[in-house]
């Protein structure tokens, strides 16, 4: 049963938009899949590997600055951002890289926030090639409908997904893990952890790259603040895995349906406005507090809870 | 089969080592002890390739090994066994075992190597699917050292593996080394117990603040005055 599982989920979405879903469902759909690809993209790298970046909207907001700016100065479809961002992307990943992945732990965290904002600045001031604050357009929307944004995002989760989860399951994922654990110990058996790291990092930044080209078509607007937002940005990026469950494969993807409902849950709240970002940390703290691992992680847990409850209820 | 040739070492502007030179013979186990803060553990990190000289040499069979990557140095086959265990605490005992023989020539005789280390530490073979974080301290020092024999090294340096141990536990651990050695592994070893250690070393050095003062055969250390009031408490 448990190995079918995958592919009842795999029908399930592919069915999903025949129920005839409104268009706002529809919406919320395409976001939680948009988010559970970033989130599975981050656990590759912080989940797994041990690199907690704090700068992911660096590779979301290139990827989306590469499909906007192919359309806007090209005028070819914002589509072919998909393809470009991957090779854009992977270079930006490995310039990063060099620069970051010398350092460990909080620094490495720090210094991916610094070009997090580095490149949001750079996106602002370098109106020639950016538009500036005044961010780019795409005027001719290739659908009007939801569906095909809906199939083409599932696509690309279900690759993310089979590709994290055949990563982990090679020696790759074994090599990751033994550096979150002890980078000098696995340096000392043998393997080449900045080469490791990299890859990893590349990886990760490429995936959150196409999840940015993705927004771009879907959305039809960005601008620097949206797409190379810390908080919006690289700060959901982590509530998403560690509210999921970190290092495991369906954490994104539970943490993404929480994190995407809970957003327009607080935003529908009357006069809460701009304190939705409180909320957020001190949801964040409320997590670490008590659910550590996330909720697959410590789902073990929650059920034990939920089951006490229940036991007590009856007695009673 | 190494030499260390008057190396300096530094964390940031602090200088921990001064002009230390050793050597290490094929076949030999050397010990190096000193107390607390001695640099003991700087100096094996330093032949491993986690730290770097700031001056001097560190060669292994004639080679100059302080300037290659540290990674490279497990084919060459230096294993660093080190403080603390310094386990993949996640992993279980198997897997972490499996880790210590990724080079192709280790990895080929993978089961074979293993054998031989579940017949040093049975404990290890009756919880091999057991995580390694949840391992008793003894049981940590042994696949430590298991997953440092997976490499099949012809130099092993070990870094305090008695700290933590019962003495019952500390002379099975001492008797591992010596069988080690036996079956033809050059041992380097720092150590804090210091009578154990030099009743099994050939040789040892004293280091005191981070500089060598004595040298001399394990006997001879265990006579000498210094030694005695320093570091065997008589
Ligand atoms: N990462 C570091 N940064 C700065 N100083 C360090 C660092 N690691 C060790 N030191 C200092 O270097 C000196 C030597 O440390 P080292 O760990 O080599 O000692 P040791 O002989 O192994 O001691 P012990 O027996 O307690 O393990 C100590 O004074 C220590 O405080
Ligand atoms: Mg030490």
């Amino acid at each position: 049963m448990r190995k079918y599982q995958p592919y009842i989920m795999l029908l399930l979405l592919l069915l999903l938009p025949l129920f005839g879903l409104s268009t706002y469902m529809m919406h919320i759909l395409i976001l939680v899949i948009m988010w559970s690809v970033i989130g599975m993209a981050w656990n590759l790298l912080g989940g797994y590997c041990g690199q907690v970046s704090f700068g992911h909207a660096a590779f979301f907001g290139v990827g989306a600055y590469t499909a906007g700016i192919l359309y806007f100065k090209t005028g070819i479809s914002a589509w072919w951002g998909l393809p470009l961002s991957v090779v854009i992307v992977a270079a930006e990943a490995l310039i990063i890289g060099f620069i970051c992945l010398r350092l460990r732990g909080p620094f490495f965290a720090l210094a991916t926030l610094a070009m997090g904002e580095v490149l949001r600045v750079t996106a602002e001031n370098l109106r020639g090639f950016t538009q500036g604050a005044l961010g780019i357009l795409i005027k001719e929307r290739t659908w009007v409908e939801k569906t095909w944004y809906y199939y083409i995002i599932v696509l690309i989760a279900v690759g993310a997904f089979v590709l994290v989860k055949k990563i982990i399951e090679s020696k790759l994922g074994y090599y990751f893990v033994a550096i979150r654990e002890d980078q000098d110990a696995a340096e000392s058996l043998g393997i080449n952890t900045t080469l490791y790291k990299t890859i990893a990092l590349t990886i990760s930044a490429v995936l959150t790259g196409i999840a940015g080209a993705f927004y771009t078509n879907y959305m039809g607007y960005i601008d620097p603040e949206i797409v190379f937002a810390l908080h919006d940005i690289s700060i959901i990026t982590i509530m998403v895995v560690m509210v999921g469950g970190v290092a495991t494969y369906w954490g994104p993807v539970v943490g993404a349906v929480i994190m995407v409902l809970l957003a327009e849950l607080i935003r529908s709240l009357p006069r809460i406005g701009t304190a939705h970002q409180t909320l957020f940390g001190i949801l964040l703290i409320l997590i670490i507090i008590f659910l550590p691992n996330g909720i697959v992680g410590d789902y073990p847990k929650i059920k034990r809870i939920l089951g006490f409850r229940r036991r007590v209820g009856t007695t009673s | 089969m190494l030499k260390v040739k008057d190396i300096d070492v530094f964390y940031g502007d602090v200088q921990v080592i001064w002009g230390v030179s050793f050597h290490v013979k094929k076949k030999e186990i050397v010990s190096l002890i000193g107390a607390n803060g001695a640099g003991k553990s700087t100096i094996l990190k330093t032949i491993s390739g986690l730290l770097r000289p700031a001056s001097g040499e560190v060669l292994f069979e004639g080679r100059p090994i302080h300037t290659i990557k540290p990674f490279k140095l497990i084919e060459m086959g230096i294993v660093h066994v080190p403080e603390a265990r310094r386990l993949f605490v996640e992993m279980t005992v198997e897997e972490n075992l499996d880790m210590g023989s990724l080079k192709a020539e280790a990895k080929k005789r993978r089961e074979q190597t293993k054998e031989m280390v579940f017949e040093l530490f049975p404990r290890l073979k009756e919880r091999r699917r057991q995580i390694a974080g949840t391992l008793s301290g003894g049981e940590q020092q042994m696949l430590a050292i298991g997953r440092g024999l997976m490499s099949l090294p012809r130099l092993m340096m070990f870094d305090e593996p008695s700290l933590g141990l019962a003495p019952i536990l500390v002379k099975e651990i001492f008797n591992v080394i010596k069988r080690i050695r036996d079956e033809g592994t050059t041992v380097l070893i720092v150590e804090q117990n210091v009578k154990q250690t030099l009743s099994i070393a050939d040789r040892a050095y004293v280091l005191e603040n981070g500089r060598i003062v004595m040298e001399g055969t394990g006997e001879e250390m265990l006579r000498n005055e210094h030694v005695k009031t320093a570091y065997l408490g008589v």
